[in-house]
Formats: structure tokens, sequence, C-alpha cells
């Protein structure tokens, strides 16, 4: 089955799991007065998990031939053929920013943005360490100077034992 | 309209404004150069930044310049390098690169340069004689026929969108609808589908949601295939022979004068942007042109060049008509300022003009200095603004990763908010692979509470469904929505049933 039906699929899952939340758990904590309208908190989600459900199965059964020009349009990136992208980079940049997301408070801002803006460029082949470092360094001080004074949003600058 | 036309210019000369255009612009053409981020990325990074200036004018005056700049930048990059970095300039490169390659890089850019201007400042007078009209019109709007209107805005995207896929265009569309009604909404004061996680409760954000729509899978694409940031660099250096002679200006005026027209009503419609545009404007010139000229496009046609550079400046400005008198936004670049306004506590729509005069006139006088410091500043720095093609993608990656990171951040200042970034980039990442549109899913994000909150005031006003058959306006807005979802299938089934039968008679 090709990506774009697995992805259907995998909407169709979603859409059912919301249609059922909206169709069956939703009403029986309403309040009665609120009954009595003719709109209710479930009314819109009903209609969008009906309409989520159809368009879904439209593409996982395939009903909707591509036409012919959008059959030919190459693609950007050929998915089955991913590996021959640079696919290990792309995944270690992806952990790069989770790693980020954790450290940036406990390390603080200005380690944190330092290791990764040079870890990101060293994953990506860069070995002149020596230009790189000042550089992350640098960009690092600008950015927080900006965010902290220029914007005036408080961003912890250095790590918790400081 | 003088009246107004006087608070603009006091707002829009004001010196914060004035710093904002200009540093709009300068930001848009640098970004905008770089290969593989479009506006609706750089106008997602540029947010935050346009939140916490707090002034709403100053706030979309920045975005609208950044927005103009990025298509002038990524008009650059398509005329020196082949490489454009914006979809709205793709045609731009059929005649601008064999420009550049005979040695007229420098003409090129000052064709472009100029045909940019003269889109923008037609397309900002139209603006400024069509949107007032067309508000006076939309205040007899009802709830019933906004709720019908956001219909036909939300399927003339998709139908646009997904050319030959109006399913998959649906099916974004839909999930964007569904996304924005996760938290708890002003309408019931009630919690909805949060699974009972606190960092659910006021929703997804909508600029995490933006980055990660656009920006992030944007900048994984550009690591797995470096292909698609190649560089060349070499040349960019030696740009001269700027002028354009007088035979040469003969030739473009009237492709100007006729693109920038067209090209600011197609930008009016939902769904087609500036690259329909500019595709359409290339079409059509060549088409009219004389059959000496037409054998010229695509191998260095000075009209060639100077119509699609038109059309997508004149269309940009056309886009911002249903933004500013509708607030429905009709492509994903309107889609963010729309998010981006309302975060500002402003809400564009056909009060705007009543409640708020001195935004949209501001808006509009801006436009005008904006193309005129797009002209000033850049014709002169281009070459050395060109230099930006020469940053290594090294550096240039983790960059831009970092700022959807900041980006996000900033807006809700916790951290869970990046793995949610990062996750909803993979999966962004992943539709883009199976060929999904992803703008639609923003915009049916953006538009979702509003669809919803004027769907249930005609409900509770009908007392049902009933407004549908009661409201004539309503129900045929709502037949086009049906008929701009169903025709393009129609149409490619009848198509392609003939093909077939092409196939069997041979």
């Amino acid at each position: 089955m090709a990506l774009d039906r697995w992805i259907a699929f995998v909407i169709l899952c979603v859409a059912l799991a919301y249609g059922y939340a909206a169709y069956f758990t939703m009403d029986q904590l309403l309040p009665p007065f609120m009954q009595r309208n003719p709109i209710w908190p479930s009314t819109f989600p009903k209609i969008l998990a009906v309409l989520a459900v159809l368009t879904s199965l439209v593409i996982l059964l395939g009903l909707e031939k591509p036409s012919a020009d959008a059959a030919e349009k190459k693609p950007d990136i050929d998915y089955r053929r991913l590996a021959d992208y640079h696919l290990g980079q792309a995944v270690l940049l992806l952990g790069l920013m989770v790693a980020y997301a954790l450290t940036l408070r406990p390390l603080g801002f200005l380690l944190a943005t330092t290791g990764f803006l040079s870890l990101g460029a060293i994953a990506l082949g860069e070995r002149k360490i020596y230009i790189l470092i000042p550089v992350a360094v640098i960009a690092t001080g600008v950015v927080w100077y900006l965010v902290q004074v220029v914007l005036g949003i408080f961003l912890r600058p250095l790590p918790w034992f400081m | 309209m003088i009246e107004g036309l006087m608070i603009g210019l006091g707002a829009a000369f004001s010196l914060q404004n004035l710093l904002m255009v200009i540093a709009g612009c300068l930001i848009g053409t640098f970004i905008g150069m770089l290969p593989g981020l479009g506006p609706m990325s750089i106008i997602a990074i540029m947010i935050p930044v346009a939140i916490t200036i707090g002034d709403p004018s100053a706030a979309l005056i920045l975005l609208a310049g950044v927005y103009y700049g990025a298509i002038f930048g990524g008009s650059t990059s398509s005329i020196l390098l082949n490489a454009p970095g914006v979809a709205g300039t793709v045609a731009t490169s059929f005649d601008g690169y064999p420009l550049a390659r005979k040695g007229m890089a420098g003409k090129a850019l000052t064709i472009a340069a100029i045909s940019s201007f003269a889109g923008g400042t037609i397309g900002a007078i139209l603006l400024m004689v069509f949107a007032p009209m067309l508000s006076t019109v939309a205040l007899l709007f009802h709830s019933a026929e906004y709720f019908a209107l956001m219909v036909v805005g939300l399927s003339a995207i998709a139908a646009f969108a997904g050319t030959g896929n109006v399913a998959k265009a649906i099916l974004m569309t839909v999930l964007g609808l569904i996304m924005a009604t996760v938290g708890e909404g002003a309408l019931f004061n009630m919690p909805r589908f949060t699974m009972g996680l606190m960092d659910l409760q006021s929703g997804f954000s909508f600029i995490t949601l933006a980055m990660a729509m656009f920006a992030l899978p944007e900048a994984i694409f550009l690591v797995l295939n470096p292909a698609r940031s190649a560089q060349s660099g070499g040349d960019a250096g030696k740009i001269t022979g700027l002028r354009v002679s007088r035979e040469e200006a003969r030739k473009i005026v009237p492709v100007i004068s006729r693109q920038s027209i067209q090209g600011f009503f197609i930008g009016v419609l939902p769904g087609a942007g500036a690259t329909i545009a500019s595709f359409l404007g290339y079409a059509v010139e060549r088409n009219i042109a004389s059959k000496e000229e037409q054998e010229e496009f695509g191998h260095g046609s000075i009209k060639g060049l100077a119509a699609p550079e038109t059309a997508n400046n004149a269309a940009c400005t056309g886009s911002f008509v249903p933004l500013l008198t509708l607030g429905i936004p009709g492509s994903g670049t309107t889609a963010i300022l729309l998010g981006a306004l309302i975060a500002l506590n402003v809400t564009p729509g056909p009060r705007l003009m009543i409640d708020d005069p001195q935004i949209f006139w501001a808006v509009i006088i801006s436009m005008y200095i904006g193309n005129l410091v797009l002209l000033i500043l850049n014709l002169p720095l281009i070459p050395y603004i060109a230099k930006v093609l020469a940053i290594p993608r090294n550096y240039l990656i983790p960059f831009i990763l970092f700022f959807t990171l900041m980006g996000s951040y900033i807006g809700q200042n916790n951290s869970t908010e990046l793995l949610i970034l990062v996750g909803m980039g993979v999966g962004a990442t992943i539709l883009k692979f199976a060929d999904y549109p992803l703008a639609p899913l923003l915009i049916g994000f953006i538009l979702g509470s509003m669809l919803e909150d004027n769907f249930s005031r005609s409900m509770q006003l009908y007392d049902g469904i009933g407004f549908v058959l009661d409201r004539p306006m309503t129900l045929g807005l709502l037949v086009i929505a049906a008929l701009l979802v169903v025709i393009p299938s129609y149409r490619a089934r009848r198509a392609r049933a003939r093909q077939q039968g092409v196939a069997e008679g041979d």
C-alpha cells in the first residue's frame, strides 16, 4: 500500500476515535438547560468527524484517481528511496532538536543554544571547528540580547547551578 | 477615502513604522533569497517578533514588508541561480536565468525590480479602491453568510491546492478544522478533546503549528536533498549593466500594465495566489506576443521576465483584499497574517475599516512605501545581497531550525511546546512526502473557530439548520462551495475517460 493511503488509514482511525468521542461521550456531560439549545458543543465535531471519515475513505479506497498531470508531477523527494538521501543527518538534527527542548531549562539558553548550533553544523559535516564555535557563540549572544533586551522576554541564560 | 488616506499617512510615516517597513523588506529579501525558504516560513518565523511589538499596525506593516521582500528575494535567486526560493517566482526563472546566462544578469534584476515595483504599486491602488467597496457589501452579511463564505473559501483553497488530488486537500482542511476544536473554546466554556492533558487545555498553538507545517519540513527537505540548496555562488559577485534601454522599456510597459491588473484580481480569489498569477501571467503574455517574440520566450525574453514578476507582486497585494475586508485568508501566507492579527487582538473584517481605520490605511500606505524601499534599497544593493547565496548550508540549516524552535518557545515559554513542534514537524514532513498539501490544514485550523462561531450563531438564531434554506445568499454560496469541490474531480474523470477512449481507438 502506498504511503498516502497509509496516511489516510491513520487519519481514518483518528477520525473514528474523534467521532466516537463526539457522538458517545460528550453529550452526557451536558447540563439539562444546554440540551434545549439547537447547538451543542458536540454538533460541529460530529459534522467534522463524518467529513473526515468520508474523505479518508475516498483516499484509502482509491475512489479518486489522480489526474494525469498530478501523476506525472515528480515529487521533490521520492520517499521510496529515502535511504538514498541524507536520512541519517535529518534524524540526527531532529534528535538534536529534542535534546535542545529537554536541556533548554536546565542548561540555560546560552549553553544549550551554542551547543545546538555547533553540534547541528558538525552533524551536517562542518569540520572547521575553529570558525564554527566562535560563530555559534556570537550568534547565541546576539539572539539572547535581542530577545531579552529588545523584545523583553525572559530567557534563563545560565545553567541551573549558577 | 481622502480622510482615511490622511490617517494612514500619519500612521505610516511615524518613525517606528518606517523602520518596520525597511526592516521587513530587508529581512524578507535576505531570507527569501535562500533557496527552499518561502514567504510562509519566513513570516511564520517573524510572527513572534511581530506579536511582541504589540502595535497591530506596526506588526502588520512589518509582516507585509517581509512578504514583499521574500517574493522579491525569491526572484533574485531564480534569476541568478535558477533556484527559485519561492513557488511564486518559478516562472521568473524561465526567462530570468537565460538572461543571466547571457551575461545580462544586471539588466534582468533591474527589470525584475521595476516590474515588482509597478505590480505592487498598482495593486495597492486597486486595493485602496476595491477594499472599501467590498467591505460596505460585507457589512450586510449575516453570520449565516459568513459561515457560507468561509466554506466557499475553504473549498476553493482545497480545489486549488490539491491539483488533481482534491480529496487529499479536503482531508487536510478537515484535519485542520478538527485540530481547531481541541481545547477550551469561548463558545461553550468547556474543554473538548483534551484527553485530560493540561497541555492541550488551551488548544494547539497557532505559531507552533505554522512552524511545524512550513518551516520545519522545508528545512528537513533541505537536509535530505542537498541539491535543493544548490549553489554556484561564483558569478553572483560580478553584476554589471543595470541599465534598461528605452526600446526595452517600451516593450515591457504594456506587459506590466496588463499583468498588474490581472495579477491583482487573481490574488483576490481565494486559493489562487502569487504562484498561479505568475504562471498565468507568463502564459497569457506568451500567447498574445507576436510570432518572433514568442520564439524568444524561455530563452531570455524580457517580456517573459516582466510578466510573472509584475503578476506575483500584484497578486500578493490582491490577497490582502479578502483578508482585510472579510477576515477570510485566501492563501497560506495571509492565513498566517490573520493568525498574527488575532493574536494582537484585531479581528479583520468589514468592521476593521470602521473600528480601526488607522490599521487599514497604514497598511495600504506602507505598501507604497514598502515597494519604494524595495526599489531604492535593492537596486544598488543587489550585488551585495546576492552574497547571501554563498552562506554554507552547514551553517544555514542549524540556524533555520534554531529559529523555528525559538519562535514557538517565545510564544508559549514552555519547553513541552518544543517537543510538540518536533513531533508535528515530523508528521508534516511525512505528509509532504505523500504529496498532501499542508496549507489547507493551517487555513482550516485558523478558520476553524470562526467557522464554528458563525455556524453556532446562525443555528441559534434560526433554531436549527433552517437558515440554509431561509437565506438565499447562504444557499447560493454553499452551492458554489460544493461545485468548487466537485467540478475538478468531475473534469479529471472526464478527461481520463477521453484519454482512455483515444488509447483504445489506436
